[in-house]
């Protein structure tokens, strides 16, 4: 059974562009302050930066990135009460997306987003109710 | 080559983290689209981008890139660059097109990623 060295939720506000990303920022040095691998660390902050992205720009009221560290792995839990995902499957094809102009002015919605997730780490689960949210699972092994 | 290498190629204007400049580069990614960059970096190479908002030193920070360069004559919102300078990211602005750079940084030798 691996031991729980940390655990931390962050909220994530919706459409608020100049703070979108500032959660996986801080993962990012938490992770990097406890001195893990920086490969791991890119992994686990690509993952979190991208998630923390899709909250920000297709919620009306956000969502929370819950932050689980062990001494095996890393685990990402992002869940938001938003408008929820149709066709998942179409949702993880690279290039797929329902993205506004607004959105790809921000340099995002060209369809690479959940896809890089599910690259980055070792263990990925998508559920997602229209009209009710989406919740993202993500985990990444640091050791072994 | 060496960042401060690239600046004199692209006629670059420094705006942050001049200290940094010795940084070697080797590999390039350019694009405007944040995934694109976090897709294909594995950290250490050198973006070029014409997106000038946070967003675009927030990406420059999680891929683990050793520099940014802003082309067509776009420089990055002011928050941007207190961002890079906060994360000790080379920031550079030049008046050549995106085409441009890439074709000028190829010549010199780099390489893109895939």
């Amino acid at each position: 059974m691996a031991t729980e060295l940390l655990k931390e939720s962050f909220p994530v506000a919706a459409r608020n562009f100049d703070k979108a990303g500032e959660v996986s920022s801080e993962i990012k040095m938490i992770l990097k302050d406890l001195g893990i691998n920086s490969a791991i660390i890119r992994r686990a902050v690509v993952v979190s930066f991208e998630a923390e992205m899709n909250v920000v720009m297709y919620t009306t009221r956000g969502g929370m990135i819950t932050f689980v560290l062990t001494d095996e792995e890393i685990t990402l839990e992002i869940i938001d009460d938003g408008p929820g995902i149709p066709d998942i499957d179409m949702a993880m094809t690279e290039g797929f997306s329902t993205a506004s102009e607004e959105m790809r002015e921000m340099g995002f919605g060209f369809g690479m987003g959940l896809p890089n997730i599910k690259k980055n780490c070792d263990k990925f689960v998508i559920e997602s109710v229209v009209g009710k949210g989406t919740r993202v699972f993500a985990l990444i092994r640091h050791v072994g | 080559m060496t960042l401060r290498e690239i600046c004199e190629l692209l006629d670059c204007e420094i705006l942050a983290c001049e200290d940094a400049l010795d940084r070697d580069i080797t590999e390039v990614v350019a694009s405007d689209g944040m995934s694109e960059v976090l897709a294909y970096t594995k950290s250490g190479e050198l973006m070029v981008t014409g997106l000038t908002n946070i967003q675009s030193i927030r990406t420059a920070d999680i891929a683990g890139v050793a520099g940014v360069v802003y082309c067509r004559g776009k420089r990055p919102v002011a928050t941007a660059i207190d961002y890079a300078r906060e994360k000790g990211i080379p920031v550079l602005a030049t008046r050549l097109v995106m085409f441009d750079v890439c074709g000028l940084l190829y010549n010199a030798g780099l390489k893109g990623i895939s």
